[in-house]
């Protein structure tokens, strides 16, 4: 069992409760997830800017100096907003490869969790509303948001195998079930030269939906094909910079229910999740069908 | 009549109290206010009472359900009714997986569509649903019959034993083991007494194809071993 939220804005007017309305959702979940918490958080981006998501166990230690070293290493400026664990560090768009790179040559106690222009993932083991306290998810704003709590079944309970999950550009996704061929998947995506952190099921997942949209898919075809090329019992919720994605398998018994109004569309593992939304008494609620891709981007 | 806010009145102090009705109580008339998708509301009440629920409610809503009449005025979350033993349960909106599962007896009426795995292993529970049901819905049902005014997903009455299944429209694809037969006099009948029982009026018994099971499954043979 785990549990999922996701909020996907239309109404800009919204923007700044995101976070609010995000933690409110996630605390819902606690039950389902009790082992630990994560969200991904899509906020505003900046032109030329991009974000590289951080974690360490030992965050002073680990932080300390990080962004005049990584300014060095890449030419550029850099600069890096400490969030307990984690750390947000802000460099031009086009350094976010090189600077990934020397962070991982030079600084092996740091993990990059993920990146892009508008991502910030966040992640922690523990009591689900008490990890969104410790990043403060209830003040931060932005256009969408997807969070998961997590009871394993797959593998260790850890920082790293909490979801979300982020394997490409601004791309996130997490998981309620567990796949049964990710072991062959995975074979596959490192002749591709995908790299993996964990041995989390669900990041195969993710991984696998990167690898379909760096061949050109968008996430609606990358996630189509999922359903021929993935085994196992899964409800996937996925974001992009600007889209916002649904999925379950054939079977379906992963529970869904989703809600639309002109201001968002929001997924929640169980209604309870939905009814802390503002008009939701007069929303469209329905329970996604097996086997069916659902799909929101904003232009 | 009382009426129980859930955003002030914990959930067990309602179920307790729904619990300490019997046959006879003076209290037949509850309201709640506020389920918001709360789990387990009106579980294992044994008494004649009407509970009406003003909201959307969760997992296993009016479970076990003896001789009461539930209503819930919104949608149910999976498993409402599940393994009801008499009285009504009334959901006007949707419900979610498996409603009804393991059902004994009583009726379950659903206004919206039913998801999948509708009526899974009912065993002498009566279910209508005006809209649509899911995927594998009436799985390995024993007895009982489930009428669905609209279409039925894939697998409908997969490895089904003896309970009747009516279906108004389409249906996706049979499980293994459920056939089509014949609607004969006592089943227009009984459906008929059925859909009056739900409230449903301005739709004939002629308008349903009825579907069983060909009982080829019964015991295992090799020969159907493709089958399973």
């Amino acid at each position: 069992m785990c549990g999922i939220v996701g909020l996907f804005l239309k109404d800009k007017s919204l923007e700044p409760r995101l976070g609010s309305l995000t933690a409110d959702m996630l605390a819902t979940m606690c039950e389902r997830g009790p082992d630990s918490a994560g969200f991904a958080i899509y906020g505003p981006a900046h032109a030329g800017e991009g974000k590289v998501t951080l974690q360490a166990a030992d965050p002073a230690a680990a932080f300390e100096g990080l962004s005049a070293a990584v300014s060095k290493a890449i030419g550029a400026a850099a600069s890096l907003a400490v969030k307990s664990t984690h750390a947000v560090l802000t460099i031009p768009a086009d350094k976010v490869e090189a600077a990934r790179a020397a962070i991982r040559a030079d600084h092996p106690k740091v993990r990059i969790l993920g990146s892009g222009e508008a991502i910030e993932i966040y992640k922690e083991v523990g009591w689900p509303t008490d990890v969104a306290k410790r990043f403060d998810l209830a003040h931060m704003e932005g256009s969408h948001a997807i969070g998961h709590t997590r009871m394993a079944t797959e593998s260790a309970v850890t920082t790293l195998a909490a979801h979300p999950f982020s394997t490409g550009p601004d791309q996130c996704l997490v998981h309620n079930g567990s796949l049964s061929n990710h072991h062959n998947l995975k074979r596959e995506l490192k002749r591709d030269g995908f790299t993996f952190e964990t041995d989390n099921d669900s990041e195969v997942a993710a991984a696998y939906l990167s690898w379909r949209m760096k061949q050109g898919m968008n996430l609606a075809e990358a996630l189509t094909k999922s359903l021929e090329d993935l085994d196992g019992f899964f409800t996937f919720v996925v974001g992009t910079k600007n889209g916002f994605g649904v999925v379950r398998d054939p079977i379906a018994c992963k529970p869904a229910v989703m809600a639309e109004t002109d201001q968002y569309v929001a997924f929640g593992s169980e209604y309870r999740t939905l009814a802390c939304l503002p008009g939701i008494d007069k929303a469209r609620v329905w329970e996604p069908e097996p086997a069916t891709v659902y799909f929101w981007e904003r232009s | 009549m009382r009426t129980v806010d859930l955003a002030r009145t914990s959930l067990r102090e309602l179920n307790a109290e729904l619990h300490r009705q019997t046959e006879g109580a003076n209290e037949t008339g509850f309201v709640v206010l506020n389920p918001r998708g709360g789990h387990a509301i009106a579980v294992g009440i044994d008494a004649p009472v009407d509970v009406q629920i003003k909201g959307s409610v969760g997992y296993y809503c009016a479970g076990m359900n003896k001789k009461a009449s539930v209503t819930v005025h919104g949608s149910a979350g999976p498993g409402v009714a599940e393994n009801m033993m008499s009285g009504r349960v009334v959901v006007m909106g949707d419900a979610s997986q498996y409603a009804g599962a393991t059902g004994r007896g009583g009726l379950l009426v659903i206004e919206g569509n039913a998801s999948s795995r509708c009526g899974i292993s009912m065993k002498g529970i009566d279910i209508v649903v005006r809209g649509n049901i899911g995927h594998m819905s009436a799985f390995m049902a024993q007895s009982g019959n489930l009428v669905v005014l609209g279409d039925a997903g894939d697998a409908l009455g997969d490895s089904i034993y003896e309970a009747r299944l009516f279906v108004r429209g389409k249906v996706k694809r049979l499980g293994a083991d459920c056939i089509e037969k014949e609607m004969r006099a006592e089943h227009h009948e009984a459906l008929a007494k059925l859909l009056e029982a739900a409230g449903i009026r301005g739709v004939a018994s002629t308008e349903f194809r009825r579907y069983g099971s060909a009982r080829k499954l019964y015991n295992f043979n090799i020969d159907n071993a493709d089958a399973y």
